[in-house]
This record gives C-alpha cells, structure tokens and sequence, in this order.
C-alpha cells in the first residue's frame, strides 16, 4: 500500500461553456517529485488552483484527500494552513521590499502586534540557508536576479513549514545554471521529506529528477509514469502528450502560389531591458509572398515577442541584426511605421492590447486607416459607415449593428473586428498571434477561411499558436521556438504533432 | 401611451447623456421658485453665463488631459500668470491689443508643451509635473505682479472680451437685435444638423427615435435656445465671453467627435496599448492635448483679466480644482476615453449656476462649498452607478 500524501479523485471542473477538468484522478506519493505535463490548456494550473483553493470548494466536483483527509479549501490560506505553497510563474514578491520583509510577508513574526524584525531576519538567514541562496537578507528584491528570486519564492513557503511544494513551471525564465541550481535543490528538499509537484515543458527535467510524471491533456488525466519502471522517457511522455485527434476542421487551400521571400530575419535578437535578457536570439527565418507560416512553441518561448520586435519593434527591445522587407533593409522605429511599410499584427490578447472596448464596432475596425476615409483630417462619417459595415459583413460578425460596443461581443466576434480593423489597412505581412484562442469551432473555420482568402489575393501571414493541430492544418512551412531561439524548421508535408513537441520542449 | 413608453425608454438608455441636462434644469428652477423668479431675469443669466466663462473653457482642455489619462493642476495660475502678461503688454508697453492676444495664446501653447514634453518623453507623472507647474507658475504670477500689485487694465478693447456686448444693429421692441439673429441662426442650424444627422442614420438602417418624438426633441431643444437667446436679448445681448465659449464648444466639438485627430485621442485613452499597436503614436497625442490644455488656459487669463479690467495677484487661485470638478460633473471618466466638449461645459455652468444661486439667497460661503462638493460627488455616484447597470 502506497502512502500517499495527495489524492485528486475525479476533479471536474467547468468554466462557462468549457470543461476544463473532467474526471482527473492525480495521486502523489509522500517524498517524491512528481512532474505535471501537457499541452497549453491541458488543464495543469487550473488543476493546481483547485488543489490551492483559488478556486473554492464547491466550485468543481471531486475530492481532495491530504494526509488521509478530505479537504474543503474555501481559499487560499485554508491550503497554506495545512502546508501546502504554490509558487507560480509570475513571482509574487515585492520588488521594493527586502528579502526577510518578503519572506515573512503575511506570515510576520510579532510579538503582541509589533513586529520583531530583528528576529525575522535570524529566521530569513536560516531559511535562505536552506535553499541554499547566499545574500544578505536586507537586499532588496529587485536587486537580484530571476534565479535568486525564485529560491525566495521558495524560502518564503519553507517558513510556513510546507510539505507539499507546487512550482508552476519555475524554470520557464531561468537560464541553464540558475535551473540546475533550482532542480539541485528540489532533489534536497526532497531528503528532507518534502514532497514537489512541478509543472514543465522541459522534458529534460523530466527526465532528470522525476520520480513520477502525469500527463494531462484537453482537461483529462492520460497516463502516470513512473521513473522507477523506466517509463519517463521523451519517446514516451510526447506520445501521450499529443495524442489528440486532429479533427479535419481545416479548410482546404488550393494551389496557392508562393512568390519571393517578403520578410526576412538574419541573426535577429531582441533583448528586453526591463527583463534583463533576451527574448529572441539569433532567430534566422523568413517569410515568402502568398505562405502561411506557422510559429509554433509553448507559451513564453518568444514567439509573441519576437513578432512585436519584427512589428515595429513596439515593446522597445534592443535589436541586433538586420530585417529585410521586399528586399530592403529597414529599422522600424515606430510601429507606425511598419504599418506604412506593410505589415500588420493581430494581438493574441485582443481584450488586453488590440480593442477599444468601449466604442463599437465602426470605429473599432476603422481606426487604424482613417487616413483613407478623410480629407484634410475630416473623417467622413458616411464611407465609415460603409467601409466597417463592408467588413462585418465579408468577416461575418454577427451583431444587429455596427453601433453595438466592442466589449459586449463574443470572443469570436471580437476577434473578427480585430481582423477587420487590420484588413481595412490593407498589409501585405498578416501576424496573427493566436489567432483563434478562446473562440468557438464556427467561427476558427471562418477565421481559417478567412486566411486563405487573404493568402489567394497574395497576402502573406506569420501565424503564431499554441494549438497543434491548427499549425499544422494551416500552414505551408512550421518554426518552431523555444526559449527565444528558432529550434528547428520543416515544411507542411515533414511536420508532426511529435516532431513539433520535441523540438518545442528541449 | 405608446410614445411615453418610447420616451420612458429613451431616457433610461441615454440617462448618462441627459442626466446632465436634466439636473441643470432641475436647479434652476428651484433657484427660480426660491428667488421669486430672480434668478431666471435676463441680466442674472447674462452675468451667469458670463461668470462660468473663464471655468468653462479650462473644463473643455481639462476634459480631454483627463479622457488620455492624465491630470493637470498648473492651469489654474497659468492662466493667472499669463492674464497678468497680458495686462503688462497692453499697459507698460503698449503693445496693441490684436497683437497681445496672439501671443499670449503662442505662451500658453509653449507652456503646455512644456508639460507634454515632461509627461509623454520623459515619462514624469502627469500630476507631480504639473504640481511643479503649479508652484512654478504661482511664484511667476507674483514676480510678474511685484513691483506694481494689482495691474489695473484700461484698455476698453481687451475689456469688452470679458464685459463686453455684440453690437446691436437696431432695438427690437426693447430686445437685441443681432442676438436674436443669432439665436435664430442656432436653432435653424440645430435643427437641419439634426435633420440630416437622422436621414443618415435611416439611410443606414441604424436605430433612430419615431417622429413624433423627434419633433419633440426637436421643439424642446429649439424652445430652450430660442428662450435663452430672448432672455440674453432683453438685456444686453449676447456678450464676448458667450461669443468665444461658443466658439470654443463649436471647434472643440468638432475635432473631437469629426476629425481624425479626435479619434486618435479617444483612442489613447479608451486603450493606449491598442492605440500604440495600432500606429497612433500615444507621446504625440498626449503632447498635442496638453498644447491645446495651454492654448485654452492663456484663454481662460485673457477672459479672467478682461472680467475683472485688472490684473491680480493671487488670479488663478483654485481655477483647476473648478475646472476638473466641472469636467466630472460634465460626466469624464477618470478610467480614460470617455468624455464630452458639450459635457465639460454644461459642467462648468451648472457649478456656476450653483455658486450664482446661492448667491442670490445669500446662502453663506460655508455651506456653498459643501452643496458644491456635494453635488459634485452625486454627479460622480450617479455616473458610476449608470455606466455599472449598462455594462
């Protein structure tokens, strides 16, 4: 009989109008490091937030049995009282605040409601010990690297004597040292009896200290391997990893003819300063006139980054190397002026950066060319109308009328404006940067039909996705990144949900 | 029945828009019954208006600094200090009024670039920059106004901007003439805008309002210019200050809701994110709405001084609080990207209307200033309670 310190029988979970966890069973046995993998949208944060009680009992169907117990977390401090921490990709720490401030962040210790800070730091020494990190524990947050902060993250749940350590891909922005530090310490922990869950899609990882690994996938538990069984291997965790079906969603595209190379990337790197490291490094690719080409990659691998660094280079980054458009070499400065040369970028986040929300649909898909219905910077009301009722129309947004706000649409309307707006602008490079995330199956086949219409009349796009399938229904030739880098290249008939997935989790 | 239900209706969908309206009506008629009629008198109106008119024009500026998302607090003795230039320029150097005017626009342009520059390149808050500007331009007015105290104005010229009359071209029965023409002008061009505005809209199969409430509409709206106008008429008539407020209204109005330039500025402040992925270049907006809050304050001076036919030290003094209070009263969204020209204004003259009303019934200046900050926070309730039951 196994002891187990963490059963999940049959969470299910819905969201309005998705399951996204049905019947997941997840059992994690006391001192060992289990991994979590699959896809974006496998369902492995959301499963982790029913264990930490982000999301309340009640709020899914299922047990929580830790320790022996069933568990009713109502909220978040209700799972930290029984030693559980989660430790998530975006770091929770106050960059203006000292390391011991941070770690006994709502944990202080006081005596009678004053705080003894001198004491606090006494602990914060022991603690950093633990993990290993060597600072002074009144340096500042932000005055250490991603690394390091990490480990505080970590320090932070060791002072409220955890047992159940959840890191949500913890080495997603490390870089190669500063991760096998971080794993070094996971196996240490583990000696001293504390039990990890890690999410990743590094399968090197995996494969490096895994005790068990479970794999999820569309919201469903696949398979749990065991490393003692020689079960945790590439070969093996890709397999169960990708093993949906690709439904034949995607329309067909007749002899599109492919022209001259259009775009051009030679040695392309952008560094972000605010981060303090690249985001795209040495990126060779290029795009031809009437191809669509996909980029594929897991989230945070760059793909997003390097097509706003391409798009006028919007989020300020430092470039090296050269980008050629048409054969020219330009330096965009603005992302005005990208658009003037040709170029246009569909935001994956149309709610957060693409849409104006509050004003409705005419002047949503108007914006961006108003230069084309005005005269002497008059804009006349009267081709507005008509130019934004021409495109509901040809995309299919269905709304009583162009009048409606943008923000009381559906998702899939929503990006349909998005892809009007952009159209009326008229590019010759399309980016679409998942163009077809939270929206419903009709309206990605018309979004999909929309593509190849554009790619008849000789337009070019760069569609960057987290789904498989559409990457490799729609496309002509696959990149594939990973950590900022361009990890390989294959064309339409080479590619492969497998291939993809090795490439994309080195 | 049925057109009441219409009506009913039409007031819950656009009671953000008439709300306004509606209270300005409201306060005036109470002021009317509590002064015996007093107040709705031709001269108190004229004076009404007229004392909203310096408020007013900073409102329209502040409105649209507060529409991209920023503030600014220096307007107040920026306009001081440059109404105080001005006074310099036309008494201890003679410089001729058609030449004053100009250049203390061009100053108060220069100055508000000033702010744009820091706020948009540099990246200074907008509130701290402007806290500067503030105490900056409090210390210029009293260095300009040192050696001589008040700078008594005698120019009847610049005067009239701010006491001044159109001229009257011939009595009607006692009443102004040229007013009521212009008057008369207002409402047939209201009514053919509105007119054409709905034939668009039916041409485009978009909602409009049935015909006999439109007639409605159209009547109420007529009847009100056509009263105001007659109750200025049989006074004075239409002063300056009326004059360039509704000149300000009108190019306001129309940059703002006809031109490119106004898009992109609803733009930036509904999203500036978006505006920037779009190709809007977010820093050159915000430089421009600060250039056009500085144009509208040297404005603001040159009416205050002309008003007062002096130069003051302490003009200026709370001005931006009264214009920011008039701009959210006008029903500007402190979230960004929402807020009207006619708003901003109908905000400036109900606060007027308040301190002018209170005044008649010798309410003292203590509880003036809570029924102001009163109404002020119920006009904000109420604007955040009706954009929460749409949304």
């Amino acid at each position: 009989m196994s002891d187990y310190i963490l059963e999940m029988n049959q969470i299910t979970k819905e969201f309005p109008g998705v399951k996204a966890l049905s019947n997941v069973n997840f059992k994690v046995e006391r001192g060992e490091i289990h991994f979590l993998v699959g896809e974006n949208g496998a369902g492995k944060s959301t499963l982790m937030k029913v264990l930490s009680g982000v999301y309340p009992y009640g709020s899914y169907e299922g047990d929580i049995i830790y320790n022996g117990n069933v568990q009713q977390f109502n909220k978040i401090s209700d799972s930290v009282d029984v030693g559980i921490a989660i430790i998530y990709q975006e770091l929770a720490l106050f960059p203006d605040l000292s390391v011991y401030e941070n770690i006994f962040v709502g944990n202080e210790i006081q005596n009678g409601g004053v705080l003894d800070w001198n004491k606090a730091i006494v602990e914060s020494k022991k603690m950093l010990e633990k993990v290993g990190l060597k600072v002074n524990p009144e340096t500042l947050i932000k005055d250490l690297g991603v690394g390091k902060q990490q480990l505080i993250e970590i320090a932070k749940a060791l002072s409220k004597d955890v047992k159940l350590l959840i890191l949500d891909e913890p080495t997603a922005a490390l870089n190669e040292d500063d991760s096998e530090n971080l794993l070094n310490l996971l196996k240490e922990l583990k000696k001293q009896g504390i039990t990890s869950i890690m999410i990743s899609h590094k399968l090197k990882e995996v494969i490096a200290i895994a005790d068990k690994a479970t794999v999820l996938r569309d919201g469903e538990t696949i398979c749990t391997l065991d490393a003692s069984k020689g079960e945790i291997n590439e070969p093996t965790i890709i397999k169960n990893m990708v093993g949906r079906e690709i439904t034949d969603i995607y329309p067909k595209r007749v002899g599109n003819k492919i022209g001259d190379k259009i775009l051009e990337l030679s040695n392309w790197s952008a560094y972000d300063a605010q981060l303090g490291r690249h985001v795209a490094k040495n990126v060779d690719i290029h795009v031809k006139q009437g191809e669509i080409v996909g980029i594929a990659g897991l989230m945070g691998s760059g793909r997003t980054e390097l097509a706003l660094s391409i798009f006028g280079n919007a989020m300020n980054y430092k470039i090296q190397g050269d980008l050629f458009f048409e054969g020219l070499a330009i330096k965009f400065k603005h992302t005005s002026d990208a658009i003037k040369a040709g170029i246009a970028y569909v935001t994956e986040d149309r709610k957060g950066d693409g849409l104006f929300l509050l004003q409705d649909i005419k002047n949503n898909i108007s914006i961006g060319n108003l230069k084309e219905i005005s005269s002497n910077g008059v804009v006349n009301d009267n081709e507005e109308i008509r130019i934004a009722d021409e495109y509901r129309e040809s995309l299919g947004v269905k709304t009583p009328s162009i009048q409606q706000l943008v923000g009381n649409l559906s998702g899939g309307n929503q990006q349909k404006v998005s892809l009007g707006k952009w159209l009326f602008v008229g590019p010759k490079l399309l980016i679409l940067d998942e163009p077809t995330r939270g929206i419903d199956v009709g309206a990605k086949f018309e979004i999909y039909t929309v593509m190849n219409e554009l790619i008849d009349k000789g337009m070019s796009i760069i569609m960057i996705s987290s789904e498989l399938g559409e990457i490799l229904g729609m496309s002509d030739r696959v990149y594939v990144m990973a950590e900022g880098k361009i990890k390989g290249e294959m064309s339409a008939e080479d590619a492969n949900q497998e291939k993809i997935m090795e490439l994309a989790t080195q | 029945m049925k057109y009441i239900r219409e009506l009913l209706g039409l007031l819950k969908v656009n009671i953000r828009d008439y709300g306004m309206y509606i209270a300005l009506i409201v306060i005036m008629i109470t002021f009317s019954i509590l002064t015996d009629g007093l107040f709705m008198s031709s001269r108190n109106i004229s004076n009404l208006l007229d004392s909203a008119g310096y408020i007013a024009v900073l409102a329209v500026g502040v409105m649209l600094v507060i529409v991209i998302r920023h503030i600014d607090l220096s307007i107040g003795f920026l306009a001081g200090f440059l109404g105080a230039i001005a006074a310099i320029l036309l008494m201890n150097h003679g410089v001729p009024v058609y030449i004053v005017i100009p250049i203390i626009l061009i100053l108060g342009i220069c100055a508000g670039s000033i702010t744009g520059f820091l706020v948009a390149k540099v990246g200074i808050p907008a509130f701290v920059a402007t806290l500067a500007g503030w105490l900056i331009y409090r210390g210029a007015i009293l260095m300009a106004t040192e050696k001589t105290g008040t700078i008594i104005v005698d120019n009847d010229a610049f005067n009239a901007i701010g006491n001044g009359y159109i001229p009257s071209i011939a009595e009607v029965g006692g009443l102004h003439l040229l007013s009521l023409l212009v008057g008369l002008v207002g409402i047939l061009f209201y009514i053919y805008s509105a007119i054409s505005n709905r034939r668009n809209k039916i041409k485009y199969d978009f909602d409009v309002v049935s015909r006999p409430i439109f007639v409605l509409q159209l009547l109420f709206v007529s009847t009100i210019i056509g009263y105001i106008t007659w109750l200025l008429a049989g006074y004075n008539g239409l002063s300056w200050t009326v004059v360039i407020i509704l000149l300000v209204v009108f190019v306001y109005h129309f940059i703002t809701t006809k031109t490119v330039l106004g898009r992109h500025i609803y733009a930036v402040g509904s999203n500036p994110e978006a505006a920037h992925l779009t190709g809007i270049s977010v820093s050159k907006i915000t430089f421009i709405v600060f250039g056009s809050m500085g144009m509208l304050a040297a404005l603001s001076g040159i009416l205050f001084t002309a008003r007062l036919q002096s130069a003051t030290t302490t003009a200026g003094t709370l001005f931006e609080l009264d214009a920011i209070a008039a701009a959210f009263v006008g029903g500007v969204s402190a979230a960004g990207g929402v807020g009207k020209v006619t708003g901003a204004v109908i905000g400036a003259i109900v606060m007027a209307t308040l301190t002018n009303g209170m005044n008649l019934m010798g309410v003292g200046i203590a509880p003036q200033y809570m029924i102001r900050g009163g109404i002020l926070a119920l006009a904000v309730i109420f604007d955040v309670m009706t954009r929460r039951q749409r949304a």
